[in-house]
C-alpha cells in the first residue's frame, strides 16, 4: 500500500496506547447490522504501473483536441497555455494547501487571490471581484440570486443569446427561491428583445456578449433601460479573451459581470474543472457570494492578505448566508492569474486580435462554400453558420474525416436550430487546419 | 471554520527583536510585491504570432479604454510565484490536521493521469464517438462510488461538496413535489452541522429547524422525535440533513433508527458525506437508510485541495430519488457509452447543476486513487485514519480535554477546558502550533463545543510524524497550563512569514483589489 505509511508493528503499538486489542473495537459505535464482514466487491489494489496503463488506454480512446484540426467552442475554448503555468500550479505549496484559513502561513495563496481579484476587476471594467466560483454557469445562477436579494424583486429576464446550459443552471438555481424567469428560447439576433421584457418588477436582466452564437451585443441600451426600472444588468461572457478586443461590460453599465475563465490558463478538461469569474460594483460587495480576499496589516504593520467579509458566508450566517458556497476554484484561478500575468495587457490584446483575424479568415472561407451562410453581423472568435444540412450529421461526417468542426447548435438547444453550426477559432488553429476544414466541409456538403 | 467568538485582530504590539533588512526579505522568506507593482501593461511574457491588422468585424464594439493588466516575462513570473508558494503551508510540508477537511496525501500518479491528453485536452461538446474513453471513466467512477456506498445511482456533476448537498436536496424537493407533498418544507438540521447544510436547505426553498445535540455529542433522539411529529397528511417534515460521522468525529449510533423515524413521517434522509473517509470499505451508507449523500472527491478520494478548490461532489441517490437525478449522466448502450445531456431525454430530472458534465479532472484523479488502493487498500486506509485519530486522542487526553468520552472516528475533538484560567484561548493555542511547524487544527467548530479543536490526522501520517506532533502538542498544552506563558501565546506566531493579521480592519474597510497609486491619491483628495 504505497500511500499508507503505517506498518503492522506501528498499528499494534498504537492500538496498545489506545487500549484496544483490535481495530474493529474503534468501530464499535457502528450498528452491528451495518458492519461489513467482507471486503466490498471491487478489484484489489494495483501497482502504479497497472493503474497508469489502464488510464492511459482509456485516454487513448478519446480524440485529443491538439491532435486534429479543432474548432469547438460554445463555452469552452482551446488556447495555448504557457508551460510555466502548469509547472507553477503543481508546486506542492499551492497544490496541497487548503483554503487559506490561517493567513500567517497562507500568504502565497492569499496574495495570488488578491492579484486574481484585481485582474478580473480590470478585465471586466468593474470595481471588485470575488476569489472565483465553480464555473461560469454557476456564477450566472448565483448572480441572479444576488440581484434578487439586492433589488428585493423576484423576476429575472434572460436574453435569447445566453448559453442554454447557463440558462438551465440559472433556472435550476432560482426555481426553489420563487424567482420567476421568462421562457427563453435560444435565438440569434434577438437579444434586444429583452428591452420589451424589462419592467418595474424586474430584478435583473442577463445578457451574454459575445453571445452563444458569437454575436457581440450592445449592452449600453439594455443597462439604461434596466436602471430606469431599478433592475440590475448582469453581463455574461464565456470567452474572456474577447475582452482584450471589445468594450468591457463595466464600461457599458453592467452591475454584475460573470463569466467563464477557462480560456486563460485552464485546459479543456472535458468540461471541468473550470473557473467562474464574478465581479460587481463596489456598493454591492456585501451581497456578493463566494470567498473574498482583502488587504490588511499584521502585528508588525506589514501588508498582508486575509479572507474577509466572511459575515456573508455560510459558516457564520448559516441559513441566512448569501450562498451555500464554501469551495472556490482555487488552483484554476491561480492558473488564470499566472497566465494573465504572463500575457499582460499587451499580450492579451495581441492574442485577441490574432483570434479575431483567424475567425474572420475562416468565416470568409466557410461562408463561400456553396449553400453555407454566415448569420452573424459581428463576432469575435466564434460565429454561426447556417448549413444546407443537419449540422449534427455534418459534424459527425467531419469527425470521420479527422476534423472536430464545431458544435451543432441543436446539441445544446434542445434540438432546435438543427442546421446551425457553432464554430470557434483560436490562435491554435494553423492555416493548414483552416484549409483542411474548408476542404472537408465542401466534401461533406457536396 | 467559525470566526465568531474569537478575536480577529492582534492584541499585542509588535515585539520582535529582529533586525529589519534593507530588502525587506528574511532569508528564504522573500519580500514579494504585487504583480501590479512590478509588471507593466506594455510588457508581455508570451510570444504571439503578430496579427496582420486588417479590418475588424467587432460591430463597432472595439475596446478603446486601457485595461491596465501588467505583464511579466517568464523568469519574473517563475520567481514571483515560487516566492509566493514559499509563504504557504502544505500537506507535502507537514501535518495538516484540519478537522473535517481530510488533508490526506495527494498521489502524484493522479496528477499525471489527469493530464493525459485524452482527458485534459478534450472538449465537452465533441462528438460522443470521439470521447468514449472519457465516458468510460465516468461510468467506472460511478460504479466504484455506487458500490462503496451501497447506493443504486450517482449524479457526478456537482462541482463541490456544497453543490452536492444542493443536488441531493433538490432531488428530495423534486420527489416531494412530484408526489404532491409540496407542503413538506421543514428540514431538520443538527446544531453541530456544517454551515453549508442550513444554507443549502434554504436555497432549495426549505425551512431550517435545528435539533440540539445530546450530552454525548450525537443527535438528541427525544428532541428529534418531537420535531418530527406524527405521520399524517399535515406532517410538514421534508427530511433531515445529518453528517455521519458527525462533526464531533462521532458515529451517530442511532442512525438507523433516525432514518426509520424520518421515513415514517414521509421525509428523506440527506447524509452529508464530508466525513465518508471514516467509513469507506467498512460501512455502506446505503445500509443506514440514506436517501442522498454527497462525497467530496477532494477529501475522501485524495484529489488536491489546491488552496480552496476545485472540488467535486458526486451525490449518490436512493431508489426513491434516482429518477430525479440531474442531467447529464452516462448510460451504456451495447458496447458504446452514451451521455444523456438533454432534459427532454430524462423527464423526471430536476434540471441541470452546471454547464457540461462536471469535474472530469477530479474524476480521473479519484478513479486512479481508488484503483490504486483497491477494495482492500481503501478499507485499510479507513482503518488507519481512524487509528491515527484515536492514537492522537489517547496520547493527548491527559494534558488536553477531549470533548466526549470513548473512541472517536477519523477525527479527535477537544474543547478548551484545559485552557481555563490560563489566559490562553483556542486561537492562541492554534497560532502557537504554527511556530511548532504545524498547520493548526480546525478551531471553534463544531459550535456545540466550547473553544473547539478538531484534529484529523488522516491515514497519510506515519507513526513517527504523529509522535513528533503529539510531542509538540503536549509541550504547548503544558506550557499553557503553567499559567505564566499567556503573553508568548498571544504573540504567536513569531516564526511564520507574517505575524498575526488584523481581520477586523480587513472587514471594516475592505480593500479587495490593487488600485494605481494615482487613483489612491485622487480618492484621498
Amino acid at each position: 500500500m504505497r500511500y499508507l505509511p503505517l506498518n503492522e508493528n506501528d498499528r499494534a503499538e498504537m492500538l496498545s496506547v489506545i487500549g484496544a486489542t483490535h481495530v474493529d473495537e474503534l468501530f464499535e459505535d457502528v450498528p452491528k447490522s451495518a458492519r461489513l464482514k467482507d471486503l466490498i466487491d471491487l478489484p484489489a489494489h494495483k501497482t502504479e504501473h497497472q493503474v497508469e496503463q489502464h488510464m492511459s488506454r482509456l485516454s487513448a480512446k478519446n480524440v485529443a483536441a491538439s491532435s486534429v484540426p479543432f474548432f469547438c467552442g460554445a463555452g469552452a475554448y482551446k488556447h495555448h497555455i504557457p508551460a510555466s503555468v502548469d509547472h507553477l500550479i503543481q508546486r506542492s505549496e499551492f497544490l496541497t494547501a487548503y483554503t487559506p484559513y490561517q493567513p500567517e502561513i497562507s500568504q502565497g495563496t492569499l496574495q495570488a487571490l488578491f492579484e486574481f481579484q484585481t485582474q478580473v476587476a480590470m478585465l471586466t471594467g468593474m470595481d471588485v471581484a470575488n476569489a472565483s466560483m465553480y464555473d461560469g454557469s454557476t456564477a450566472c445562477g448565483e448572480a441572479v440570486i444576488m440581484a434578487s436579494r439586492v433589488t428585493r424583486k423576484k423576476q429575472a429576464v434572460l436574453a435569447p443569446g445566453l448559453h442554454p446550459q447557463y440558462a438551465a443552471v440559472t433556472q435550476n438555481s432560482a426555481k426553489f427561491l420563487d424567482i420567476k424567469i421568462n421562457e427563453v428560447t435560444p435565438q440569434p439576433g434577438a437579444d434586444m428583445n429583452v428591452l420589451d421584457l424589462i419592467n418595474d418588477e424586474t430584478a435583473c436582466v442577463v445578457v451574454q456578449s459575445p453571445n452563444v452564437f458569437g454575436e457581440i451585443v450592445d449592452l449600453a441600451p439594455i443597462a439604461e433601460k434596466a436602471h430606469a426600472h431599478k433592475a440590475l444588468l448582469i453581463a455574461v461572457f464565456t470567452e474572456p479573451v474577447a475582452l482584450g478586443a471589445i468594450k468591457s461590460p463595466g464600461e457599458q453599465g453592467a452591475d454584475i459581470v460573470v463569466g467563464e475563465g477557462q480560456s486563460i490558463g485552464v485546459g479543456l478538461n472535458f468540461g471541468g474543472p473550470y473557473v467562474g469569474l464574478f465581479a460587481c460594483r463596489q456598493k454591492l460587495v456585501r451581497q456578493m457570494p463566494g470567498r473574498v480576499c482583502g488587504e490588511t496589516v499584521d502585528a508588525n504593520g506589514e501588508r498582508g492578505y486575509v479572507l474577509t467579509l466572511s459575515t456573508r458566508e455560510q459558516h457564520i450566517r448559516r441559513e441566512k448566508a448569501t450562498s451555500n458556497i464554501c469551495t472556490n476554484s482555487g488552483l484554476c484561478c491561480l492558473a488564470f492569474t499566472i497566465h494573465m500575468s504572463l500575457l499582460g495587457e499587451a499580450g492579451l490584446r495581441e492574442l485577441a486580435m490574432l483570434n479575431h483575424e483567424k475567425a474572420c479568415d475562416l468565416a470568409d472561407k466557410l461562408s463561400a462554400v456553396k449553400g453555407v451562410e454566415l448569420i452573424n453581423d459581428s463576432f469575435f472568435n466564434e460565429f454561426t453558420l447556417r448549413l444546407p444540412k443537419n449540422a449534427n450529421d455534418v459534424v459527425n461526417a467531419l469527425a470521420d474525416k479527422g476534423i472536430l468542426g464545431g458544435v451543432p447548435a441543436s446539441r445544446i438547444m434542445q434540438g432546435q436550430h438543427e442546421n446551425l453550426l457553432l464554430i470557434a477559432v483560436t490562435e491554435t488553429s494553423s492555416e493548414e487546419d483552416i484549409a483542411a476544414f474548408e476542404m472537408a466541409l465542401k466534401e461533406v456538403l457536396s | 471554520m467559525k470566526n465568531t467568538g474569537r478575536p480577529t485582530a492582534p492584541t499585542s504590539a509588535a515585539n520582535t527583536n529582529e533586525q529589519p533588512t534593507a530588502s525587506g526579505s528574511k532569508a528564504l522568506n522573500q519580500a514579494t510585491k504585487l504583480i501590479f507593482e512590478t509588471g507593466t501593461p506594455r510588457r508581455t511574457g508570451v510570444d504571439i504570432q503578430e496579427p496582420k491588422g486588417g479590418k475588424t468585424r467587432l460591430g463597432g464594439h472595439e475596446r478603446t479604454s486601457d485595461i491596465g493588466l501588467p505583464g511579466l516575462t517568464e523568469p519574473e513570473i517563475m520567481r514571483h510565484y515560487v516566492r509566493l508558494s514559499q509563504k504557504n503551508y502544505a500537506i507535502d510540508l507537514g501535518v495538516y490536521p484540519l478537522g473535517s477537511c481530510t488533508m490526506k496525501h495527494n498521489p502524484r500518479l493522479n496528477e499525471k493521469v489527469a493530464r493525459m491528453p485524452g482527458f485534459a485536452d478534450v472538449h465537452p461538446l465533441q462528438p460522443q464517438s470521439t470521447v468514449q474513453g472519457a465516458l468510460e471513466v465516468m461510468e467506472e467512477l460511478s460504479h466504484w462510488l455506487c458500490t462503496l456506498t451501497g447506493m443504486p445511482a450517482v449524479a457526478l456533476s456537482p462541482k463541490a461538496g456544497a453543490h452536492g448537498e444542493l443536488c441531493g436536496m433538490m432531488a428530495i424537493r423534486a420527489r416531494l413535489d412530484a408526489d404532491g407533498m409540496s407542503h413538506k418544507r421543514r428540514v431538520l438540521v443538527p446544531e453541530s452541522a456544517h454551515g453549508t447544510n442550513p444554507a443549502t436547505a434554504v436555497q432549495c426553498g426549505f425551512i431550517v429547524d435545528e435539533i440540539p445535540a445530546s450530552g454525548n455529542g450525537r443527535v438528541d433522539l427525544a428532541s428529534l422525535k418531537e420535531k418530527l411529529g406524527t405521520p399524517g397528511p399535515d406532517n410538514n417534515v421534508a427530511g433531515i440533513m445529518l453528517t455521519n460521522p458527525n462533526t464531533c468525529g462521532l458515529f451517530e449510533t442511532d442512525i438507523i433508527e433516525i432514518a426509520d423515524l424520518v421515513h415514517a413521517v414521509g421525509g428523506y434522509f440527506y447524509c452529508d458525506g464530508a466525513n465518508f473517509t471514516a467509513l469507506v470499505g467498512r460501512v455502506r451508507p446505503g445500509d443506514l437508510g440514506v436517501d442522498a449523500m454527497h462525497m467530496n472527491l477532494h477529501k475522501t478520494f485524495s484529489t488536491p485541495h489546491g488552496g480552496g478548490g476545485p472540488g467535486s461532489g458526486p451525490t449518490v441517490l436512493s431508489d426513491a430519488l434516482k429518477a430525479h437525478a440531474p442531467v447529464p449522466y452516462v448510460m451504456k448502450e451495447g458496447d458504446a457509452y452514451k451521455l444523456i445531456e438533454d432534459v427532454r431525454d430524462s423527464e423526471d430530472a430536476f434540471g441541470r447543476m452546471t454547464a457540461f458534465h462536471g469535474q472530469m479532472g477530479m474524476y480521473t484523479r479519484a478513479l486512479s486513487y481508488m484503483m490504486s488502493h483497491g477494495s482492500d487498500g481503501l478499507k485499510q486506509a479507513t482503518e488507519d485514519a481512524v487509528l491515527n485519530a484515536n492514537y492522537v486522542q489517547a496520547s493527548l487526553s491527559d494534558v488536553m480535554t477531549p470533548a466526549f468520552e470513548g473512541y472517536c472516528m477519523h477525527e479527535a475533538l477537544f474543547d478548551d477546558r484545559f485552557l481555563k484560567n490560563t489566559g490562553v484561548e483556542t486561537l492562541d493555542f492554534a497560532k502557537a502550533m504554527i511556530d511548532e511547524g504545524y498547520h493548526p487544527m480546525t478551531m471553534y467548530f463544531p459550535l456545540v463545543v466550547h473553544g473547539a479543536m478538531l484534529i484529523e490526522p488522516t491515514e497519510s501520517e506515519s507513526k513517527g510524524e504523529l509522535d513528533r506532533f503529539i510531542k509538540s502538542m503536549r509541550h504547548l498544552a503544558e506550557k499553557a497550563k503553567s499559567g505564566t506563558e499567556a503573553e508568548s501565546f498571544k504573540a504567536a506566531p513569531i516564526h511564520a512569514p507574517m505575524r498575526r493579521l488584523d481581520e477586523t480592519q480587513a472587514a471594516r474597510k475592505p480593500i479587495l483589489r490593487w488600485t494605481p497609486p494615482a487613483d489612491v491619491a485622487e480618492a484621498a483628495e
